[in-house]
């Protein structure tokens, strides 16, 4: 066992020795081996982490939303559904709740407007998202005044500004009380944007959603559960379609690797031979020959998720910015969250490493195969 | 004892440029002193080394070492034999350009995995006796030819073969560098080891440590085989 | 259909697996038609060197199944979100009638794989190479199964229909439902563990009779694959509730994620190794009636013998762990 991690050290020892002897030979490769995974590492961590935000942003909200649809249309739905709902079983609270959306032409973007469930700002007082309170230069004690429905001027005073674990949750969020929230968007009371249930037993959810559709003809219930559901398949399908972009690269990339691994000179078919005449055996080249391809691997792999990693969590994706750019004026400082995940790493592994191994294994061996008397020749 | 027997070798078999490099050798060598194997260029001297240094199969015929059969063997075995019984010292040194005279000398040793500072003591004891300590550091290419040849020696002698094959040793050295290097072989006898020297050099065969001298022609022995 | 990069990897990943198998089996067709071990021709050379060849490609080849085995659950885990009453693999697999049986096929191209690599392993010990074609009949048996694998792996992910509504480890793996799973699961915990423990001390009589007295070989290869499969019932039947410390939850892929200090990947690796290397032993020691083998593969089978028993132990030491050292107290319930 000892004598196996020996020799393993010893072929290690001088594969790395063989390319530091021949650096330019295997800068190129490295280089373009690492922008594969840093390509490759950063979509996935991207669309990852919109992934996770979205479930963070999800993960607060109610496990059913129950919409008023007139002629296939959102309306507001008056309090009186609330009443047919709680009395269905397995319903444990509902809840109205009142949202809205309000274009701001000084800064050309969409603003949430939201009245909270509880703690909800007094009157003439809001709580802002950072990223607005960035973009309108606000600090806390300003006032911000936008045009109500019926055209007067609204002013309130920052009392706060939101806290959250996703800048993507509160970014553009106007926290307001009931009052100044109808009063602004002229909505009568007893009337709602929708009503939110949850339930009491998470697996009965289908059930209440079935019943409520029957008590409520004239509303759609919206589960949780599907909205996860189609954002999961979403972003997976996009990061699918990039990746399939990407697969020529790929393709050019483990041509390239075989190019490299086949094309050796005459300096290092000399050099094989010698060492197979001074008593290195066939399997020895091969596995030092695959060291030199674990070290480029491990190596190119290493720098290019380092480089993703800061790219798209300390840089903002800055490459990605132009895609960004079109989702929304109020988001350009996205700072995810930093994580790492195992079976990221493992498909992107299934991405990089294999085709390259695969690329080079026919070539290896050829090299390692090289006549023992050639040197004497 | 090393025991040719019918000893022959192809290159291309089967092809139309076909050619026999070795036409039925049979010869056997006493496991002491120093023999050399003479005879013109093209004559299948260095054929013929390589097939007793287990560097290459006889394509028929039969090989013993010591009444073992080393011939048949498939490369992973040959090697195996190889590196256990064969030091080898090529006509162009054939060292590795950039590694040091030291790396080159433990190099032959790296795939029986023995412990690293030992292998260092051995390779430095190596190069003390050949007179090449100073030089330990120095990158192989910067060697001179004799220093070459000498940390060629060391090499081969790393894994402590009990047979040294020197193919053409001295066509790269001036006649004062080939002495020197004689001398070293000469020492190498007095060790107990066996040195099988090809060349066409009659400052080798004639040389006065030679205890036999086997002349080739065209593939096949020029007189008796045996000795 | 869903494209996502971990379908693209896994089946891409197939798909070169497939590749790499296939010229390994052209090359081994070569090798068997013109082997001629006591030629000295360079064509006889030039298979020799083949061999090398084949068994780096066979190498990375299992290595890669392996990899993709462990991703192929962990998709699975990732892309339960998207079926209705899918929580983890479980529902996954259950989502498409070709679920299971690919779980299946991969976990058969890794034993057979490892197997290979043994025989392959043993036969080079010999000058003669007296296994190259009982090795190389193997290996296009293995072809086969690797082609299968990787079809069905693709007829898995391109069938999934997200719309439809799957059952989960919870309905599945219940001691109330119907099926297999269920049977297992329902299994009376004491008499699974029991069970499991048994077939260890079985597993070790078995074991210890051949580094010894060199005997049993099949025997033991025969108790390693019943320890093998008792362990995966124990497993589902009462490890897994003691590692979750839930008292209704028997699911074996949640095992993956759940726990501390990865136990679930320490389980399954001691297991699979130790089974695949049972496995090996029950084909080696046959081989010691191959004369320029014997001595070879006599020691190779007793050594085998020697580390598999020591994964299996591991195994159990790890599933005593997760047993003892769990909150979960069914005193009481079950005894
Ligand atoms: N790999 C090979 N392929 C084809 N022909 C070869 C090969 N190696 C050697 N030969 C031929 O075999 C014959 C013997 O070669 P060999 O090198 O053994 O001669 P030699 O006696 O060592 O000659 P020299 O004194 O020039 O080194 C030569 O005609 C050579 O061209
Ligand atoms: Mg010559």
């Amino acid at each position: 066992m000892t004598a196996f991690v020996r020799r393993q050290r010893y072929l290690l020892e001088y594969s790395l020795s063989a390319m530091a002897r021949r650096p330019g030979k295997h800068l190129a490769l490295l280089l373009v081996y690492t922008l594969i995974v840093f390509l490759l590492a950063s979509v996935m961590l991207f669309t990852h982490s919109l992934q996770r935000e979205t479930r963070l942003v999800l993960a607060g909200s109610p496990e059913l939303i129950v919409q008023r649809l007139v002629a296939g249309r959102h309306e507001l739905i008056p309090a009186g559904h609330l009443e047919r709902i709680a009395g269905i079983r397995g319903v444990r609270a509902a809840k109205g709740r009142l949202w809205g959306y309000f274009y701001d032409p000084a800064v050309r973007a969409n603003y949430t407007l939201l009245v909270p469930p509880d703690d909800a700002p007094a009157a003439g007082e809001i709580q802002i998202g950072a990223a607005l309170a960035r973009i309108r230069g606000l600090a806390l004690g300003d006032y911000l005044s936008l045009r109500g429905a019926s055209g007067e001027p609204f002013a309130w005073r920052v009392a706060g500004l939101i806290e959250s674990d996703s800048e993507l949750v509160s970014a553009d969020l106007v926290l307001m009380g009931e009052a100044d929230f109808r009063r602004f968007f002229a909505i009568a009371p007893g009337l709602y944007t929708d009503l939110v249930l949850s339930v009491r037993n998470p697996r009965e959810v289908l059930t209440v959603a079935e019943k409520v559709s029957l008590a409520l003809p004239d509303s759609r219930p919206i589960l949780r559960e599907e909205i996860l559901r189609t954002y999961d398949a979403v972003f997976g399908w996009r990061q699918g379609v990039v990746f399939v972009l990407l697969v020529g690269a790929i393709l050019a990339f483990a041509i390239f690797a075989w190019d490299r691994a086949s094309g050796l000179s005459g300096e290092e078919r000399r050099e094989i031979g010698i060492l197979k005449a001074i008593g290195w055996e066939t399997a020895d080249v091969l596995r030092m020959k695959l060291w030199e391809g674990a070290v480029l691997s491990l190596t190119a792999f290493l720098l290019g998720y380092l480089l993703a990693y800061l790219h798209v969590f300390y840089a903002s994706a800055a490459l990605f910015e132009p895609v960004l750019k079109g989702w929304a004026v109020l988001y350009p400082a996205f700072n995810p969250v930093p994580f790492v995940d195992g079976l990221q790493v493992a498909t992107l592994f299934f991405f990089t490493v294999f085709p390259y191994t695969a690329a080079t294994l026919v070539p290896i061996w050829s090299a390692a195969i090289t006549d023992p008397d050639s040197v004497m020749r | 004892m090393i025991e040719l027997d019918d000893v022959r070798k192809a290159f291309n078999q089967g092809r139309p440029n076909e050619l026999w490099a070795v036409r039925g050798v049979s010869l056997n060598l006493p496991l002491k002193g120093l023999h050399v194997l003479k005879g013109p260029s093209g004559s299948g001297k260095t054929t013929l080394l390589a097939m007793i240094g287990c560097l290459s199969r006889p394509t028929a015929g039969r090989i013993r070492l010591d009444g073992r059969l080393i011939s048949n063997l498939p490369e992973r075995f040959m090697t195996e034999v190889r590196r256990a019984t064969f030091g080898f010292v090529f006509q162009q040194f054939n060292l590795i350009r950039g590694l040091s005279v030291l790396d080159n000398v433990m190099l032959p040793a790296y795939p029986l995995a023995p412990d690293a500072g030992e292998l260092r003591r051995r390779a430095l004891a190596l190069l003390g006796r050949f007179g090449i300590a100073a030089r330990a550091a120095h990158k192989a290419e910067w060697l001179s030819g004799g220093e070459a040849q000498r940390a060629a020696v060391c090499r081969a002698m790393i894994n402590d073969p009990r047979i040294l094959i020197a193919d053409e040793p001295t066509a790269n050295l001036d006649s004062q560098r080939s002495q020197e290097l004689l001398a070293v072989l000469g020492e190498l006898v007095a060790m107990g080891k066996t040195v099988l020297v090809s060349s066409h050099d009659p400052l080798v065969f004639e040389s006065a440590g030679v205890s036999h001298v086997v002349e080739l022609h065209d593939g096949r022995l020029l007189g008796g085989g045996s000795c | 259909m869903l494209i996502s990069p971990a379908f693209l990897a896994l089946n891409g990943g197939a798909m070169l697996v497939s590749l790499l198998m296939l010229m390994a089996a052209g090359q081994a067709v070569q090798v068997l038609r013109h082997w001629d071990i006591k030629s000295g021709s360079e064509r006889q050379l030039a298979l020799e060197r083949r061999t090398y060849l084949i068994a780096t490609l066979v190498t990375w080849s299992v290595a890669a199944e392996l990899v993709a085995l462990l991703l192929f659950l962990h998709t699975a885990e990732s892309m339960s979100s998207q079926f209705v009453g899918a929580m983890c693999a479980t529902g996954v697999l259950n989502a498409h009638a070709l679920g299971w049986p690919v779980l299946g096929l991969k976990i058969a191209v890794f034993f057979a794989g490892a197997v290979w690599l043994l025989v392959n392993q043993l036969d080079n010990k010999s000058p003669v190479y007296p296994l190259v074609r009982l090795k190389y009949a193997l290996l296009l048996a293995l072809l086969p199964l690797v082609l299968v694998q990787a079809l069905a792996q693709l007829g898995f992910f391109l069938g999934l229909n997200p719309d439809l509504i799957t059952s989960c480890c919870g309905s599945l793996f219940t001691a109330e439902g119907e099926g297999v799973a269920a049977e297992v699961a329902g299994i009376d915990p004491m008499l699974s563990l029991a069970l499991m423990y048994g077939s260890g001390v079985a597993l070790l009589a078995a074991g210890m009779r051949y580094p010894w007295e060199g005997r049993c070989g099949i025997v033991y290869a025969l108790a390693g694959m019943l320890a093998f499969a008792l362990a995966l019932v124990a497993i589902v039947s009462a490890v897994a509730l003691y590692v979750y410390e839930h008292p209704h939850h028997h699911c074996p892929f949640c095992l993956l994620k759940a726990g501390r200090g990865f136990i679930g990947y320490w389980l399954y690796l001691s297991l699979f190794a130790g089974a695949a290397l049972a496995l090996g032993v029950g084909v080696i020691s046959p081989l010691r009636r191959v004369a320029s083998i014997s001595a070879v593969a006599d020691a190779q089978a007793r050594r085998l013998t020697t580390v598999s028993l020591g994964l299996f132990a591991l195994f159990y030491l790890i599933a005593t762990f997760a047993v003892v050292g769990s909150n979960l107290t069914m005193e009481g319930v079950w005894w």
